[in-house]
């Protein structure tokens, strides 16, 4: 009863607040918004590549891949000058049967391009070398043995179809990074905000007095997971049906799986704010938890795999809450998977939320004996 | 008439923080029908006083009553009205919102609530205001509204931490008034307070000085025992002593 009434409480003061109501349901829409446009944006890498002293074969194979400009020069000396003007990204000559690559390399991704072009230019140029040595042979083969059908049998092009188990050839990093960032700003969000009203409520004096009062600190903790439980609820609802239908984020799983797992990490943030908030002394101290506590766990989410991390980073991984809700959130998005699959994961959200709740009714306890 | 009548006892308080002892041996009572002045300059133990009392912190020794009963005790809490020194008020619900958030909270039935916030609204005199939001309230008003939710469901002890800081003359008199009234309806208070001259106004007043009570009688009594004009020269000669 007294937990309704808090949690009513939490919630007519924070709907009040307009700002903040903005703050949790615009913002994140915003950045997700933005972020994709960054994303999407980026995937076309044009690179400009001056050649000194190259053979045209390999020149024409080279300009002929997408997003691939290639310029002859006469000497090095000029193509160098270009390169120091920023209007190359990469000088390759041919000296003494040997490439010579200079890379600006002030964009790495097309620094890697150049070498990969280059590379597959050189194969491209040796495989028709070989190829064409080889109808050669079969032609005088063929001459001599008097067969015709050989020749035109190797004159049939392989040709590679894809497919994709997810998404299409338009998928981008921003699509990996969806689910996850969905469960960050749940996470974020609602960690600050709560934090700040229950430092709020301590500063101000209304939480001595509310524990001045019979209530038990119990139902102060959970009024106040209620309250903005609720909050939690309404916002990953709206960012997980906004991002997916805006962004077009395809979704494999049901998205009432996604919303579920956003929930449960909206209430693992919430207990988490609301311990954090006891060991700050103001809203600034508050804020601070930021890059101690929230932004590590982006890292540690899945953005990077953490198959390749060391094995200490992937032990820091595990203790950190938004490292499963990102792998059930990834797997319900990318690979359909059902929340009985992703159990294991809801499984230790929930022991975090146990274990935060505790910790938080016995933290009251510095603030009353019983 | 009961025997005891006495609502508060702290017997032989002790308690210390870290190396700091705070409170040494802190004795008190407050009876039914009476109010009684705790003063003392800050930092003299009596924030912490009213805190054993809540039950916020728990004595290191003696023992802190509340009738009859030990602290800390929540249970014990329904019966006790408390106003901090800060007003403490949700600013951005009205002062009705305020009023039945604090009445669920100590208990009060549901069908008595409006009853009971009409009733102390009228006596802290805000009834015009309570649909106003807080946050639109001047100092007094929040300091009345502050009062009035440390009345809400009839406590019958009333602990007041400094309630007049802050507060212009003519409220400071209101609220003293409210406070006798109250005293006649048989509550027991217990006011703290810095400013000597409000000590006057109290039925007993306790010095306390250095986590000690230095003497605790009426003030007129004080006054003549010490041969001086007002409870601030009792101080001083206490003090000094």
């Amino acid at each position: 009863m007294k937990t309704l009434v808090i949690a009513k409480k939490v919630v007519i003061e924070l709907i009040r607040d307009k700002r903040t109501v903005l703050l949790m349901f615009v913002a994140p829409l915003l950045i997700l918004c933005l972020l994709n446009l960054m994303f999407s944006a980026s995937t076309k890498t044009k690179v400009t590549i001056g050649t000194v002293d190259v053979n045209n074969q390999i020149n024409r194979k080279m300009d002929q891949v997408d997003g691939i400009t290639i310029k002859k020069y006469e000497s090095e000396k000029h193509a160098k000058k270009d390169l120091d003007a920023n209007s190359l990204d990469g000088v390759i000559s041919y000296k003494s049967k040997q490439y010579d690559v200079t890379y600006a390399n002030l964009d790495v991704s097309k620094t890697v391009m150049t070498k990969k072009v280059l590379e597959n230019a050189l194969m491209k140029d040796n495989v028709s070398k070989l190829q064409s040595m080889v109808v050669k042979q079969e032609q005088v083969i063929a001459r001599l043995t008097g067969q015709q059908e050989s020749v035109k049998m190797n004159k049939s092009k392989i040709s590679i179809k894809n497919h994709y188990n997810y998404g299409n050839s338009e998928t981008n990093f921003f699509d990996k990074m969806a689910p996850i960032l969905i469960g960050f700003f749940v996470f974020f969000f609602v960690f600050l905000i709560s934090g700040m009203a229950l430092l709020k409520e301590r500063i101000s004096g209304t939480l001595e007095r509310l524990l001045a009062t019979p209530v038990k600190r119990s139902e102060i903790v959970y009024g106040y997971m209620l309250g903005y439980g609720l909050m939690a609820l309404a916002q990953a609802s709206l960012i997980t049906v906004v991002g997916i239908k805006l962004l077009d984020i395809e979704i494999i799983g049901s998205i009432f799986s996604v919303i579920i797992i956003a929930v449960l990490l909206g209430f693992v943030a919430l207990a988490f704010g609301i311990l954090l908030s006891t060991f700050a002394s103001s809203e600034f101290q508050m804020m601070q938890f930021i890059p101690l506590v929230v932004v590590p766990q982006i890292f540690f989410s899945g953005i990077i795999p953490l198959d390749s991390m060391a094995d200490w980073a992937q032990r820091i991984g595990k203790i950190l809450p938004l490292t499963y809700a990102g792998e059930a959130l990834s797997a319900i998005i990318m690979q359909g998977a059902g929340l009985i699959d992703v159990g294991k994961d809801i499984l230790v959200l929930i022991i975090f939320l146990v274990v935060l709740l505790i910790l938080n009714i016995l933290g009251l306890k510095r603030y009353r004996k019983v | 008439m009961k025997i005891n009548n006495q609502r508060i006892q702290l017997q032989n308080i002790k308690k210390k923080f870290g190396n700091d002892n705070v409170l040494n041996s802190v004795n008190l009572t407050v009876n039914s029908g009476e109010i009684v002045g705790l003063i003392g300059p800050s930092g003299s133990g009596k924030s912490t006083t009213i805190k054993i009392l809540l039950g916020m912190e728990k004595a290191d020794k003696g023992e802190a009553l509340i009738l009859e009963k030990r602290m800390p005790n929540r249970k014990l809490l329904a019966d006790i009205g408390y106003m901090a020194q800060s007003d403490a008020l949700y600013e951005s619900m009205t002062a009705r919102e305020n009023l039945s958030f604090f009445g669920y909270m100590k208990d009060v039935a549901k069908k008595e609530l409006p009853k009971e916030i009409e009733y102390v609204a009228e006596v802290v005199d805000l009834t015009n205001y309570l649909d106003k939001k807080v946050s639109g309230y001047s100092g007094g008003m929040k300091r009345r509204l502050s009062l009035a939710i440390a009345l809400i469901a009839k406590p019958k002890i009333i602990i007041l931490d400094e309630p007049t800081v802050g507060i212009d003359p003519a409220l400071r008199l209101k609220i003293w008034k409210e406070l006798a009234k109250l005293r006649d309806e048989g509550r027991s208070i217990l006011v703290t307070t810095h400013v000597m001259s409000e000590a006057e106004l109290t039925d007993r007043v306790a010095l306390l000085f250095e986590g000690k009570i230095l003497a605790f009688d009426k003030p007129k009594k004080l006054e003549d025992e010490y041969k001086v004009n007002n409870i601030e020269e009792v101080f001083l000669k206490v003090e000094g002593e």
